[in-house]
């Protein structure tokens, strides 16, 4: 036993040099350990590339424009003059539409999912949901043309009008001419494409909470649904709230399908049912052909502005997450 | 910088390595990119210029016509392609001198949906700026009505449709509402592949168009010939500069080339839109090849001179079949001289 112990105590020390180096290399974790920080650091490095990129790349435009380009409403090629208004207000509109419809959808089926639905039907549903989350956005597009679009125009649209339409301060949302696309439409198509990520990552959160959680919830005298949303719900916050920033992201950002049913102009308007523009789709419509050097520099400043308003919304997230954090829930 | 030059001297050395390596195997690989609009004539042109000539093969990106004069600009392909000629401040801002080359004409046609309306609208150049415009807002405003006598016009509102993106559609579309109209030119400006609409929806590519025209109640919007004759998409007439009425053909758009042949500029770079005459379509244009007046390496000067020949002359044929209207017989004359500029 000493014996043992005097041998182990001789391999042991630390010594600094090449074999222990190696001694430590052999063991994986040294190369793990490099590995992963090489990866890690690659993406802090991409992004602040791509940062830089955007920045000296939209020199000309933040020369020209400065901080009116937040506010500028007019966007014309023709005559130099660009700013970024109706598209950031189109990107934010769009993607809250999105989020306000595929939220509630999105979390309700996560739950029937993981705590109501027997395990096996669960697991072919959520199979499909992940096939839905991979298909290309072009074809979400192409429905939002030929099923969301007529839909909306000769049945959602008028039906709007003429109930929520009349309504008092909501009403200023649904009115005006309908043409089928607009923000609302967009935000449709948004909402179905996002929803596969929220209902995915829910589920997948709400089954890693432990049994005993809702064990201890029924036998406090809870029913089954007071132990859903008020025990496992709450404990699988900060994941389903990963899931929607998930979704809101990709609204942000999407191109295809928002450039074929928002209408494509860059305008301000109340009401849902106006075309618009966002950001994504503007930069995809017009980076080919834009011939002037002010014009492209303008299109990468959008970039940028699409960059910022990812950023300031990741942060808010964070900051939600964390004040929600307090009281209840999982234990920090 | 300076690393960027020795890449930039690294990659010549390669191509000019590559380029002695193909020499002796006798293959000459031109790039190009540019224009959308004529991608099918130049692919079919390429194919065809290759299959009888194994030796010399044309690679084509079509990425649209700014990106086919940034390109040629910054020296990464070949040659270029663009919708609309290039500007003068555009070519003064090139290190080296381009010319242009008419190779294909392409027109613009009005496509509308109304209820009730099968027939085939006559627009006067009036009601299509005033359309645009948002002047004109209703469909039986008598500058609509009145060429269209015995067509029972709804009075409602009029969706307009316009493209999403930059494109050379809208260059033309635009350079001829520039032309007859006053305030659209004031309002709007030069003639552009993307301006500030004063009204109406976008819709991407001539599809995009087509569908939103389609499924919108009371629409207009305007696409390229070639793509409403391949589809089978009902168009309107235009009035022309004599005051005609005249549905897009093929011989109309080379008309309007005809007609205006003799008042073409030495550099090729021309709008032809509204031009003269009794059978001219007015909304048509060129399209061009840009090509360096410079080329260094002979193998492909040699090589891109005998494709320009050729497609004077040859390639011409292959036109038709995909409706494109040929170019005028005097143009391709004064186009033959002026190969010899490239040196």
């Amino acid at each position: 036993m000493s014996a043992a112990a005097t041998t182990i105590a001789h391999e042991v020390p630390p010594q600094a040099g090449p074999r222990a180096f190696l001694r430590r290399l052999r063991s994986g974790d040294e190369i793990a350990h490099l590995i992963t920080l090489t990866f890690a650091a690659l993406i802090l490095l991409i992004t602040s590339m791509l940062l830089y990129e955007l920045w000296v790349n939209s020199h000309l435009s933040r020369a020209k424009f400065g901080w009116l380009f937040f506010w500028t409403r007019v966007w014309d090629p023709n005559f130099d003059n660009f700013g970024a208004a109706p598209f950031i207000y189109g990107t934010l509109v769009t993607s809250a539409v999105a989020l306000c419809l595929a939220v509630p959808l999105g979390l309700a089926s996560a739950i029937f999912l993981s705590e109501l639905a027997p395990r096996k039907v669960s697991d072919v549903i959520s199979f499909l949901i992940d096939l839905l989350a991979a298909v290309p956005s072009v074809i979400y597009g192409l429905l939002g043309i030929f099923i969301v679009v007529p839909l909306m125009r000769t049945t959602i649209g008028p039906a709007l009008i003429h109930t929520l339409g009349n309504v008092p301060y909501l009403g200023a949302l649904f009115h005006g001419p309908n043409y089928g696309v607009g923000f609302l439409t967009a935000g449709i198509v948004l909402a179905i494409m996002v929803v596969p990520f929220i209902i995915s990552v829910s589920r997948e959160v709400l089954l890693t909470v432990p049994r005993e959680q809702r064990e201890a919830a029924l036998a406090m005298g809870a029913t089954r649904w007071e132990s859903t949303w008020k025990v496992v719900v709450p404990w699988a916050r900060t994941g389903i709230m990963g899931s929607v920033f998930l979704a809101l992201a990709r609204a942000l950002g999407e191109t295809m399908a928002v450039t074929m049913v928002i209408g494509n102009a860059p305008t301000i308007a109340a009401s849902l049912l106006s075309p618009g523009d966002t950001i994504a789709s503007i930069i995809a419509s017009q980076f080919t052909e834009a011939s002037g050097d002010l014009y492209l520099s303008s299109l990468i400043e959008l970039g940028l502005v699409l960059f910022l308003i990812t950023f300031i919304l990741n942060g808010l997230a964070r900051i939600l997450i964390v004040a929600t954090g307090r009281g209840g829930g999982r234990p920090a | 910088m300076r690393k960027r030059l020795l890449i930039v001297l690294l990659a010549l050395g390669l191509a000019s390595l590559a380029g002695l390596v193909a020499a002796q195997g006798g293959t000459v690989l031109l790039n190009a990119a540019g224009a959308t609009f004529p991608t099918p004539i130049y692919s079919k042109w390429f194919d065809v210029y290759h299959s009888a000539h194994p030796n010399v093969q044309i690679n084509y990106q079509s990425i649209g016509s700014g990106g086919g004069i940034r390109q040629l600009q910054a020296g990464t392909v070949d040659f270029g392609a663009s919708d609309g000629p290039m500007s003068d401040e555009q070519l003064s801002q090139s290190k080296f001198k381009i010319l242009h080359f008419p190779t294909v004409l392409g027109a613009v046609v009005p496509t509308y949906n109304i209820a009730g309306v099968s027939g085939e609208l006559n627009f006067t150049q009036k009601a299509l700026a005033g359309i645009y415009l948002g002047t004109i807002t209703k469909w039986d405003d008598t500058e609509i009505a009145k060429p269209n006598a015995g067509v029972k016009l709804p009075n409602a509102e009029i969706v307009v449709i316009h493209r999403s993106e930059g494109s050379g559609t809208t260059y033309i579309w635009t350079d001829f509402l520039g032309k007859v109209s006053e305030e659209w030119k004031k309002k709007v400006g030069n003639a552009a592949a993307s301006v500030n609409w004063p009204v109406g929806l976008g819709g991407k590519g001539n599809e995009g168009v087509t569908g939103l025209v389609k499924q919108t109640p009371n629409a207009i919007g305007y696409i390229e010939l070639i793509y409403a004759v391949q589809n089978n998409i009902p168009y309107g007439k235009v009035q022309n500069a004599a005051g005609n009425f005249v549905k897009a053909d093929l011989a109309g758009v080379t008309a309007a080339a005809a007609a205006d042949a003799k008042n073409v500029p030495e550099d090729f770079r021309v709008s032809i839109t509204n031009a003269p005459g009794p059978k001219v379509y007015p909304i048509s244009s060129f399209t061009w090849l840009l090509i360096p007046a410079q080329i260094q390496d002979a193998t492909k000067r040699e090589a891109i001179k005998d494709f320009l020949k050729w497609m004077l002359t040859e390639g011409q044929k292959y036109n038709e079949g995909l409706t494109y209207a040929q170019l005028p017989k005097d143009l391709i004359a004064k186009e033959a001289k002026a190969i010899s500029l490239i040196q």
